[in-house]
């Protein structure tokens, strides 16, 4: 047994060599190469903010989100949060509130003209009752839950306390969060149920110039319509594209992260809520001129018939073809002569 | 009273993960929590530095300002706490916070994240001090016990500094003085709308 073969201290020696001759060179190497200033090229807090908008690193945690180190867009959305959206939340349905006791008091309850008939024709079938009543109660908690984020600390903390207001504040969370649903289904089938009655047609025009016949103070001005006015035609488009934008929107924050990052979850929260708090006050006047506004609509969603009278103010053209279809298909030969 | 504030020398930090670690290990912080990260910026490039991050307790925290149930107070020591009795785990203040530091205990779809969970300056709760009920939800208390930060007080190289606003901006100051560079005290303008003039 030979231990000291020389062929087997070859390696070392010239692993040893290269690493003593590395020890010596590769500092003065490294020095030539980044000067004597240590910081010459390092990151500069102040200039990623100003060349990135955001901090941005890598962390060796499994959460990505702390791989952002500042992002001060947080501030606009505190500034939004707290600043931009109450008012434009309160504007809009106070605003909204105001209008309609000023219209009240100018034009009071919108009575049927001709009164009622007695006769009654189906104005809305129970599917479409169905999908709209969904919608309708769905929105409701949602609009309460939803303000409650803005308002409640603002005007219900006070009244029942921290505690309570918390209980109460994860509750309607978790309301807005499934309930949703019902609202985003309802949109859907509000969409395929009444799409083709709510596109533009030739009674528009008109409907608009007269303003739908609302501040006519006599009550005379009757614009035709099909079966949607224009002024339900736009409550109609207001529901479908705000409901959607509010969906997708909603979508993002029901699954944080999942499709957004930070700055993207600020987006759709500034979408959701401004959206959110317009079609608040949209749908009080729908509510308004629904029940209180106008004697007989809110018959048409709540039985789902109408008095024919009314039908014929509102919706001339669409009672007309209602009557044509219902009328029986009597070849006019068939019918008895008039006596000469 | 003391303004208590964070300082991370991001020259000094060598990305070790102490503070990461010296903190979960202090409160008993959950799995997937991390109230402090070490994030590192240009990584394996020239100038790369870390930096030690963890909530900054901010001057008018924007977390404070968009709770919709106000659960957050400020100490006397201006430290940024919060209630977790409160808390809905709604998630705004996590959008709201320049810093990311708001955490949850889960994933958090459909509104169910659980209560928020952040750097307490190791002042923990609104519960009594040192009990256990405070533990549990907030982690230690060290500052009733007259202690700092762990994470700070564990840096092996003393990169990030804990305590008085003031004091720790002065240690500051006198290392950038004394050895000619510092990358400046990162997210101070951010935070508390001032940064250390040197």
């Amino acid at each position: 047994m030979q231990v000291w073969n020389l062929g087997r201290l070859v390696a070392p020696a010239v692993a040893m060599f290269i690493l003593a001759f590395g020890l010596l060179i590769l500092p003065s190497g490294a020095q030539e190469a980044s000067g004597s200033n240590p910081t010459a090229q390092a990151v500069n807090e102040q200039q990623l903010l100003d060349e990135l908008n955001k901090i941005q690193g890598r962390v060796s945690i499994p959460d990505g989100k702390a791989a952002t180190l500042q992002q001060p867009q947080g501030r606009d959305y505190r500034g939004f949060h707290e600043g931009a959206l109450p008012w434009i939340g309160g504007i809009a349905i106070l605003g909204m509130l105001l209008l309609l006791a000023l219209f009240y008091f100018f034009r009071g309850r919108i009575r049927t003209l001709a009164g009622e008939s007695g006769i009654r024709i189906l104005r809305f079938n129970a599917i479409e009752r169905l999908a709209h009543w969904t919608t309708a109660a769905a929105f409701i908690v949602l609009a309460i839950t939803g303000l409650n984020f803005i308002f409640g600390k603002r005007l219900l903390m006070p009244l029942i306390g921290p505690e309570a207001f918390s209980t109460w504040s994860v509750w309607a969370k978790y309301a807005h969060d499934f309930v949703a649903w019902a609202f985003m289904l309802g949109v859907l089938v509000i969409l395929v149920a009444w799409v083709w009655d709510n596109l533009p047609d030739r009674y528009d025009a008109n409907w608009l110039k007269t303003g739908g016949g609302m501040f006519d103070k006599s009550n005379r001005t009757h614009p035709p319509a099909a079966r949607f006015n224009t002024g339900q035609k736009l409550i109609f488009w207001a529901v479908v594209l705000g409901g959607i934008a509010l969906s997708a929107t909603g979508i993002l924050m029901l699954f944080p992260f999942s499709f957004a990052d930070v700055n993207g979850m600020q987006m759709a929260q500034y979408v959701h809520a401004t959206v959110g708090v317009l079609m608040i006050a949209v749908i009080i006047a729908h509510i308004y001129i629904g029940t209180l506004g106008m004697e007989g609509a809110y018959d048409a969603m709540g039985s789902g018939t109408v008095d024919l009278n009314w039908a014929k103010e509102h919706h001339s053209v669409w009672v007309a073809k209602e009557q044509a279809k219902a009328e029986p298909k009597v070849p006019p030969r068939a019918r008895p002569e008039p006596a000469e | 009273m003391a303004r208590m504030k964070f300082l991370c020398d991001a020259d000094r930090c060598i990305e070790c993960n102490a503070c990461v670690t010296a903190c979960k290990n202090e409160h008993d912080v959950p799995w997937g929590i991390n109230r402090r990260r070490v994030v590192t910026i240009n990584d394996g490039k020239p100038g790369e530095r870390s930096v030690s991050m963890a909530c900054m307790h901010c001057t008018d925290a924007p977390c404070a300002a968009v709770c919709p149930v106000d659960c957050f107070y400020t100490t006397a020591d201006a430290v940024v706490l919060h209630s977790k009795d409160l808390c809905i785990g709604c998630g705004y203040c996590f959008y709201a916070c320049p810093f990311g530091a708001p955490q949850y205990p889960r994933v958090g779809n459909f509104g169910s994240r659980g209560k928020m969970d952040k750097c307490t300056f190791c002042a923990a709760g609104p519960e009594p001090d040192s009990t256990e009920a405070e533990y549990a939800k907030y982690g230690a208390n060290r500052l009733a016990e007259g202690k700092l930060p762990l994470c700070a007080e564990m840096c092996s190289t003393k990169s990030l500094l804990a305590g008085d606003g003031e004091i720790i901006a002065a240690i500051y100051k006198e290392r950038v003085t004394q050895r000619g560079y510092g990358s400046g005290a990162w997210g101070w303008q951010t935070a508390y709308r001032e940064t250390v003039a040197i």
